[in-house]
């Protein structure tokens, strides 16, 4: 048997997520101590599935970063233009720190044989591309970025 | 099976170092947009060293991937590579004044 399925059989599904959004995250994403201070070393195999998803996020994070440069390149002159590619750059920089805080708070949840932790962040980082994308079909068909 | 894990791994972090490739490539393209000035070579150089850290942080990492059971990310590793990322994505905001 797996070790988590053996773990959740052992505890009876039962979870808590007590300890995912506390300030402990921070600090065991500095120091590797921190982070050893709980629960046992989970398979390795789990720990690098965890650093790919990482690594995912960090992916995610550098192309919206380099959509905003692309907006600030490639767009005709325009007033939003810049502020445009700005948000873009905020909420890359947002998914990169989101994706170390993350990379953290599940490798602390496999050490003490948890659910990994729940978060909203994907779904609210699709509802603002999604509104974003929205934005700006109407303002291409309304011609607002036309000279 | 399991041998495949620590070279996907590696792959995902060149997969990255490429990405930020394009992302510093485009930067030191729009930071030099006015022609080399004092503010878009600082830039432009800020930009490249940053690239160079990310760089130096995956090969040390992947380094530590050889061997028959590889350790997860040890901190402040992944906090590092956030901040490079972080950085990269401040100096393209710098870039666009």
């Amino acid at each position: 048997m797996e070790p988590y399925a053996q773990a959740r059989a052992d505890t009876g599904g039962v979870s808590d997520h007590e300890d995912d959004t506390s300030p402990g995250i921070v600090a065991a994403s500095l120091d590797p101590k921190r982070l050893r201070e709980v629960g046992k070393t989970p398979d390795y195999r789990f720990s690098l599935a965890n650093e790919r998803t990482f690594l995912a996020w960090l992916r995610t994070a550098l192309a919206l970063v380099g959509g905003g440069i692309a907006v600030a390149q490639f767009l005709p002159k325009h007033s939003l233009r810049e502020a445009l590619a700005a948000v873009l750059m905020v909420v890359g920089a947002a998914c990169a720190v989101r994706a170390v805080v993350y990379w953290t708070a599940c490798e602390r949840a496999m050490r003490l044989r948890r659910d990994l932790p729940a978060s909203r962040f994907p779904t609210m980082l699709a509802a603002l591309v999604c509104v974003g994308a929205l934005a700006l079909l109407v303002a291409v068909v309304s011609g607002a970025f036309q000279r | 099976m399991s041998e495949t894990q620590p070279e996907r791994t590696r792959l995902a972090w060149r997969r990255s170092v490429l990405t930020a490739t394009v992302v510093a490539l485009l930067s030191v393209r729009y930071a030099l947009h006015h022609g080399p000035t004092p503010w878009g070579i600082a830039l432009a150089s800020l930009i490249a060293l940053t690239w160079l850290t990310f760089l130096v942080g995956v090969q040390r990492r992947i380094r530590t991937m050889d061997g028959p059971s590889p350790g997860a990310m040890r901190p402040p590793w992944p906090a590092l590579a956030g901040a490079t990322v972080v950085a990269m994505a401040l100096l393209a905001g710098a870039t666009l004044w």
